[in-house]
């Protein structure tokens, strides 16, 4: 009994000492480079700032694009980029939003105060629409990774740009796959009332209005109700086939849920903010059949260099961290292209930048909205999230195996890619 | 047909639940005219308690009732716990204090549990595991039936069931005379030999008791919990408690009925009355507005949360005791 004891003590103990000596001599070797660089080179620390909800609302999501931003700062430290002859170090400063407007405002001013020479963010449109005002004044750029409200690069700001698809081009592609492919005839809308549920659900009603959908009832909540059975027996007393919210998860997995208790079996379709595999933790088994759309490519298709770093780092993508990374990206690129990191040098840069990202090839067009941005739609099965179709400047694709090792929608994306295409051109349109 | 009985069943399962909060708001005014508003946050933490428990012990193989019993088990006792700390630390000491300062305390401990919560439980809205599976039962026989699900059924029989222990425990017992006694006059009481303290202590750990069971009935009722959710919960079990009269225990049950029932309603029908296609036929100016959409609503669910809020007011505008207030509001 007491021999193998005594043995794996010993072993123990010689694993410690060999770990030790492993540290000792790490440290060493990694301390001596640094100082010899520090005194051979001159160098400044730049601040590029995050902001999204962090502890509130969508904390998940905004943990998530923060870990995109930090990914894309470690690997420009690593680079050692040197601007205007001097080693540029890059730091994150990232700020809590709340997912709430009046704070996001004074986040905007406490990043501003500080100096940061960018913002990646803010998460939510309602916040990234008041807080791109003051960035403005400033000349600090803003990117926001996930904000798809048409509002925030239509005020003809130059400061303000997206890596996403705007919801005009979300909401149309969404429409066009109730229309066409689950060829619904009444739909009833529900939105959470801040700017992306509400203008997301508008979109969705211009297009299947246009595709001579009948829409059964428009209801109202708001972004933190959990208690969805007083509107969905108005709803179920309707009987539609497809029920479309515009809000995020924390409220679609309740009522989807909620839903289900009470009979409902219309489909349930949401944008990308309920487009999450936390909709299958808040919803459980009620979450499978549901059909989403995700501004951008899905994440499984972002680049796999990315998602092998991000995954060593992090752990799995949550939904914008490759957006996020990309803005990130983005605004290095700018900084290279212009040999400045002030603001107003590199900000006019932004719009030449061209580069691929994580997310594929990232330029912007003249107000600062992503150019050819994807939207991708996606079907829940058995707790995950398949994508099943990609549509793209107004042609839709089957979902590229290739891109996507992990998923394998072999069965469904035939059936439902081919038929949208047709149908997306009509529901562009009217965006133009 | 079905659409009223399914939006009465909606209604009466969270009004069972309001009563029950509301009962411990109106038990604790009632012996020390105090508004406890950190009890929703004794809500919240009883939820949390259950999930943490319902969570450790749902891949273990127990059966899931014997589970939701011993979250129910965990939950109860950790919210007593908590009532008792609140009542003797932030209340007891400012027992004589202007009727302003116990207030304060009041919404500070709110406001500190909170962030207790968030400490301990995270900021994410987290997800009751779905041990008991959810089975619905129609009402009728036609094809889009009102449905009543099994843990419907639970809310509103435990909820009985409390009620009506809490009445036997006030009306029937040494202690529950005891209660009544340092209600009516506390000074009195403790000339009488009751030991006022433990009297007022004993009312916050019942009233914790059934904030905890409330907690645990809300968070397998929507499947979610999360820190904050007992701000707006318990906002409404407290108007719940004034709209009956508070104070008055029959009161707190009838208030915590009409406010889940006017909600439903609310969210339900109102939307439909005052749409304005509906309204056009009355007033012509509404035409323009439903040639625009047609589903357009001057009040629509949106309007939600004010439905419960201005019963109240209407309520206290006229009868300001309450529905069945006896206590008269000098003593407020």
């Amino acid at each position: 009994m007491n021999h193998p004891k005594t043995s794996y003590t010993l072993a123990f103990a010689a694993l410690l000492a060999v770990g030790l000596v492993g540290c000792g001599k790490e440290e060493v070797k990694v301390e001596a480079p640094k100082v010899v660089v520090l005194v051979a080179e001159p160098s400044v620390t730049v601040k590029i700032g995050h902001a999204g909800p962090l502890t509130v609302k969508t904390p998940h999501l905004g943990k998530d694009d923060e870990n995109g931003v930090a990914l894309a700062i470690a690997q420009a430290n690593d680079k050692k980029i040197k601007i205007g002859g001097k080693l540029v170090k890059f730091e994150m400063m990232s700020e809590d939003d709340q997912g709430d407007p009046k704070i996001g405002s004074t986040v905007a001013q406490k990043l501003i105060d500080a100096k940061v020479i960018a913002v990646i963010g803010h998460l939510n449109s309602g916040v990234a629409i008041p807080a791109s005002e003051a960035y403005e004044k400033v000349g600090i750029p803003m990117i926001s990774g996930s904000a798809t409200n048409p509002t925030l690069t239509d005020r003809g700001l130059k400061n303000t740009f997206r890596t996403v698809a705007r919801d005009d081009q979300q909401g149309p592609a969404i429409a066009t796959y109730i229309a066409s492919e689950i060829k619904a005839k009444k739909v009833s809308l529900i939105d959470d009332k801040t700017a992306y549920g509400e203008g997301l659900a508008n979109e969705v009603e211009k297009t299947l209005k246009s595709a001579r959908v009948n829409i059964v009832g428009r209801e109202r909540t708001t972004d933190t109700e959990t208690d969805f059975k007083s509107i969905l027996t108005k709803i179920k007393a309707k009987n539609p086939d497809v029920i479309f919210h515009g809000g995020m998860d924390q409220t679609a997995g309740p009522m989807m849920k909620q839903a289900r208790e009470l009979g409902i079996k219309s489909i349930f379709v949401f944008g990308d903010g309920a487009c999450t595999e936390e909709m299958f933790v808040k919803a459980q088994d009620a979450a499978n059949g549901l059909v989403c759309s995700q501004a951008g490519l899905p994440s499984q298709a972002a680049s796999t260099e990315f998602l092998a770093s991000f995954k060593a780092k992090f752990g799995d993508v949550k939904q914008y961290a490759p957006y996020y990374y990309d803005a990130t990206n983005a605004v290095i690129e700018a900084i290279k292209k212009a040999d400045s990191v002030d603001p107003l040098k590199f900000g006019p840069e932004l719009f030449n930048v061209s580069f691929t990202g994580a997310t594929g090839k990232v330029e912007f067009d003249a107000k600062g909205d992503r150019k050819d941005a994807e939207v991708t739609i996606f079907k829940m099965a058995d707790g995950k999230l398949m994508p099943v179709s990609i549509v793209k400047a107004g042609v839709a694709t089957k979902f590229e195996m290739a891109a996507a090792p992990i998923a394998a929608p072999a069965v469904v994306a035939p059936v439902a890619a081919p038929p949208v295409a047709p149908a997306t051109k009509p529901a562009e349109a009217p965006k133009k | 047909m079905d659409t009223f009985l399914q939006q009465l069943v909606n209604g009466l399962t969270l009004g069972c639940v309001y009563a029950v909060v509301a009962l411990g708001y109106t038990m604790v005014y009632g012996i020390v005219q105090l508004i406890n508003f950190a009890h929703g946050e004794v809500v919240m933490i009883g939820a949390m308690v259950a999930f943490s428990v319902i969570t450790a012990l749902a891949g273990s193989g127990m059966p899931p009732l014997a589970i939701v019993l011993l979250s129910l088990l965990a939950a109860i006792p950790a919210c007593m716990l908590v009532g008792y700390t609140v009542e003797r630390i932030a209340y007891r000491p400012l027992r004589n204090a202007p009727r302003l300062a116990p207030l304060i305390t009041a919404i500070g401990v709110s406001i500190i549990l909170q962030h207790v919560a968030l400490l301990i439980w995270g900021r994410n809205y987290i997800a009751f595991p779905q041990i008991v599976r959810t089975e619905s039962y129609v009402l009728t026989t036609s094809v889009n039936s009102a449905t009543i699900t099994n843990i419907q059924i639970a809310i509103i029989v435990l909820s009985v069931v409390m009620m009506a222990g809490l009445i036997a425990l006030i009306y029937k017992t040494r202690i529950g005379i005891a209660m009544r006694a340092t209600s009516q006059n506390a000074a009195v009481a403790g000339l009488m030999g009751i030991n006022v303290n433990s009297v007022i202590s004993f009312t916050f750990i019942i009233g914790a008791g059934l904030g905890a069971v409330a907690g645990v009935m809300v968070g397998s009722y929507y499947g979610i919990a999360y820190y904050q959710m007992g701000f707006l919960l318990g906002l409404k079990a407290f108007s719940a408690a004034v709209l009956g009269g508070i104070g008055n225990l029959g009161g707190a049950v009838l208030g915590g009925l009409l406010i889940g029932v006017i909600e439903a309603f609310g969210a339900g029908y109102m939307g439909d009355v005052t749409n304005v296609c509906t309204l056009n036929q009355f007033l012509p100016g509404f035409a323009a507005m439903c040639d625009a959409n047609s589903n357009a609503s001057l009040l629509g669910s949106n309007y939600k949360e004010v439905y419960a809020f201005v019963v109240l007011i209407l309520v206290l505008r006229f009868r300001p005791s309450g529905l069945l207030g006896e206590r008269v509001s000098d003593r407020a």
